[in-house]
């Protein structure tokens, strides 16, 4: 889509903010509505309108399939690893209530357990969009 | 560290999935599966005797009291069914290494091991879950990563297969979520302990039975009762070797435990047998099931799809024992989930090496090669002694049950039906064995017997079905008590 | 009027219905995967609809005398666990629509079709 300069030119100003709305929603989903899976969503939705705007080649370049699959493993890892925390710290498993006083280590942990959300779903659903992207029509 | 074991169990399969994904070596993601494996094992045994010794266990996750927090609940019914999905697991895994390699391209392979994993610890988080909303979590982890395995099936008919599997499983499984939102709605709780304490002040609401009817067509859709069996025989045929022995031997049976669970715990045993007439339902199903799917095995000339056919006869014996609804009949019930697991593991595990060698499981392939791979046709005839009830075999404990269950309620009837599905059993059986041992093979096809790898877990599997044929005391006494507990209705 | 008060569920039921029978009805693959999309979705609408209180907000933390409180300086707000759940399903309906998705692609790579009565089904 090298011609169509109000779309690269729109896609450029646009990028950018969704990335910091999908922030915004991930670091607000403990206060409201929010938290990682849309967070996530959100964040993959930057790179899907960025590789269609400026072609599959690139946004590959950006972002190999590879990394894609390395975020959505890695996000389960770090989820499980906020719970593992629990135990480590004494309390049960997913306990975030011994991560820091009282309403805090709620927070902390929330916070901890979402970025894995985020980086899981960030990660799955680019990896989805390459997936089908990246197949060539067969001719039957 | 030994208290948070009923999370553990679950999650530390579960964590060891990404960080196969993340090897992307064949070796290395085998490592992680194998060690979530015994993992599993060792920590679903050590919770079975905990149970035994001292009674139900519950776990607060994230230190929410129940019932505001979810609940891990063990007493010794789950305990009893993840022992046996984790026996499966642990047997397969190793078995896994040489079939997969056989039958999955090297580059999907780590991708294998991450499924596999994430199926266990799914069926394992259904079992000790108290939770139903986690109950419809972790059946869907389970099946989709049983979806995405079945995919791999050599056979590009796998890919229909699954397809089918997953448009019925996912109905299933929103049939399950609908039963339990009106259950939601009616009590305001999720807490498998609370509901059974809530749900009788609003049982003469219309909103109960209709909750009560999704979720009975919702989890017998899943266990692959008669009529709702279809998906099962195609995806049991086309999947890979390893994914059959392991599908086979849990997931039916985790959702037999679900059917137990639901009704029993949950609704209570007045209100799904007295009420509902559950037992109106399922003993005509069940009964359809062993005698039309047995008949259908008896003409089927594809052996992993003959066992697919008996394995939906079998899920007929394992609902039959629960229709009776006495603590005979779910004993039976309960057993035959174990039994079955040991013996259909083996013979899927046989088909396998089969599959191993001659690249076919068609009946016609077979001829001659009871001398050609004595040890896997062994197994394969030791598991069939089994799925027919001879006597010193696993499946003549469970029917041992079954019969006399039905007796103790006057029911001729039902008892002859039983003993004519094992003859039933014995005629496919015997159909497999005769063309093995008793037709000339092709002399110019060289066939060697399977490799160690496959045949050791494999006779694992058939030396357990003797063994607790012969010794059934552990089981049997287990079994006997989970039953009393369920028909008590609690925990 | 009643019937009209239970609007939300009418079309639940709806919704429900007809994912049903496309699902069950149609043989091109990729609209049995929309029907069964849309019979996943009717369940979401159901579990948001039992959650509504009405004159309830959003279930944010919020300090007390902010709007929809009382002079109790108690706020009402909408059940916010069947919105949780809701998500969760949300998850399981794009990962099993994806897989779906994914199989529809290969099958049409395996067998050259997508409409179900021309691919040769294996026998039942």
């Amino acid at each position: 889509m090298d011609d169509r300069v109000i779309l690269r030119v729109g896609a450029k100003i646009l990028i950018p903010f969704i990335m910091i709305f999908g922030l915004y929603v991930h670091f607000h989903g403990d206060y409201g509505p929010g938290g990682g899976f849309q967070a996530g969503v959100i964040f993959a939705a930057a790179f899907v309108l960025y590789a269609l705007i400026f072609g599959l080649g690139n946004a590959i370049q950006v972002l190999p399939p590879k990394a894609a699959y390395i975020c959505a493993a890695m996000g389960v890892v770090i989820y499980l690893g906020v719970g593992f925390l629990g135990i480590i710290l004494g309390g049960q498993f997913m306990d975030y209530s011994v991560l820091a006083y009282s309403y805090t280590g709620q927070h902390y942990g929330i916070i901890g357990v979402e970025l894995g959300v985020v980086t899981t779903v960030f990660g799955v659903m680019v990896a989805l969009f390459y997936a089908f992207a990246g197949r060539r029509r067969v001719d039957s | 560290m030994s208290e948070h074991l009923p999370a553990l169990l679950v999650v530390v399969p579960l964590i060891l999935a990404p960080v196969a994904a993340l090897s992307n070596r064949p070796r290395a993601a085998f490592a992680a599966a194998f060690a979530g494996c015994w993992w599993a094992l060792y920590a679903s045994l050590a919770l079975l005797t905990r149970v035994r010794s001292e009674g139900v266990i519950s776990y607060a996750l994230g230190g929410w009291a129940p019932p505001y927090g979810i609940e891990l609940r063990l007493d010794l019914v789950n305990a009893f069914v993840a022992v046996t999905v984790a026996t499966i697991g642990a047997v397969v895994i190793p078995y896994a290494w040489t079939s997969v390699k056989k039958e999955i391209t090297e580059d999907r392979i780590p991708l294998f091991y991450t499924a596999f994993l994430l199926m266990l610890s799914g069926l394992l988080g259904i079992t000790v879950t108290g939770d139903v909303f986690n109950v419809f979590v972790f059946l869907e982890i389970s099946s989709l990563s049983a979806y995405s395995m079945i995919a791999l099936g050599q056979d590009r008919r796998a890919l229909t297969a699954t397809f089918q599997y997953l448009i019925m499983g996912s109905v299933g499984a929103t049939f399950i979520v609908i039963g339990i939102g009106f259950m939601y709605v009616m009590t305001g709780t999720l807490n498998m302990a609370d509901l059974a304490e809530r749900l009788p002040a609003v049982m003469d609401n219309r909103t109960i039975p209709v909750a009560f009817t999704f979720l009975t067509v919702g989890i017998t859709l899943k266990l692959a009762l008669f009529p709702l069996h279809l998906w099962l025989p195609n995806a049991y045929t086309y999947a890979p070797s390893a994914v059959t022995a392991f599908m086979a031997s849990t997931a039916t049976k985790v959702s037999v435990y679900l059917l137990l669970r639901f009704f029993f715990t949950i609704f209570g045993f007045a209100f799904a047998f007295g009420q509902m007439r559950l037992n109106m339902v399922l003993m005509p199903l069940s009964l359809v099931a062993i005698l039309a799917m047995s008949l259908v095995a008896i003409y089927e000339i594809n052996v992993k799809r003959l066992l697919a056919f008996s394995s939906v006869a079998q899920i007929g014996y394992m609902v039959l024992g629960i229709s009776f609804g006495s603590v005979l009949g779910v004993t039976a019930g309960l057993l035959h989930i174990f039994n079955h697991a040991l013996m259909k593991g083996a013979l899927f595990m046989a088909m396998g090496c089969v599959m191993y060698r001659v690249g076919s499981v068609q009946l016609s392939k077979m001829a001659g090669l009871g001398k050609k791979m004595p040890w896997t046709m062994a197994a394969f005839v030791g598991g069939g002694l089994s799925l027919i009830g001879v006597p010193l075999t696993v499946g003549f404990i469970s029917k041992w049950y079954l019969v006399q269950a039905a007796l103790e309620q006057g029911n001729w009837l039902v008892a002859g039906l039983v003993m004519i599905g094992s003859l039933m059993a014995l005629v496919y059986i015997w159909k497999v064995v005769e063309v093995a041992y008793f037709q000339e093979a092709d002399s110019d096809v060289e066939i060697r017997e399977a490799p160690l790898s496959l045949l050791i877990p494999t006779w694992v599997l058939v030396i357990a079905s003797f063994w607790f044929g012969i010794d059934a005391s552990t089981t049997a006494q287990v079994a006997t008590d989970a039953a009393e507990l369920l028909l008590r209705g609690g925990s | 009027m009643i019937a009209l008060g239970l609007f939300n569920y009418w079309a639940v039921i709806v919704l429900m219905m007809v994912g049903f029978y496309t699902l069950i009805a149609r043989g091109n693959l990729v609209k049995k995967l929309i029907g069964l999309n849309i019979f996943q979705t009717s369940v979401i609408l159901m579990y948001v609809s039992f959650a509504k209180v009405s004159g309830g907000t959003a279930p944010i933390l919020m300090d007390a005398g902010d709007h929809a409180g009382d002079a109790a300086g108690q706020v009402l707000y909408s059940n916010p666990l069947p919105h949780v759940l809701m998500l969760t399903a949300i998850v399981v309906g794009v990962a099993t629509l994806s897989l779906g998705l994914s199989l529809v692609v290969r099958i049409k790579e395996a067998f050259g079709t997508i409409e179900e009565d021309e691919i040769e089904s294996p026998s039942l």
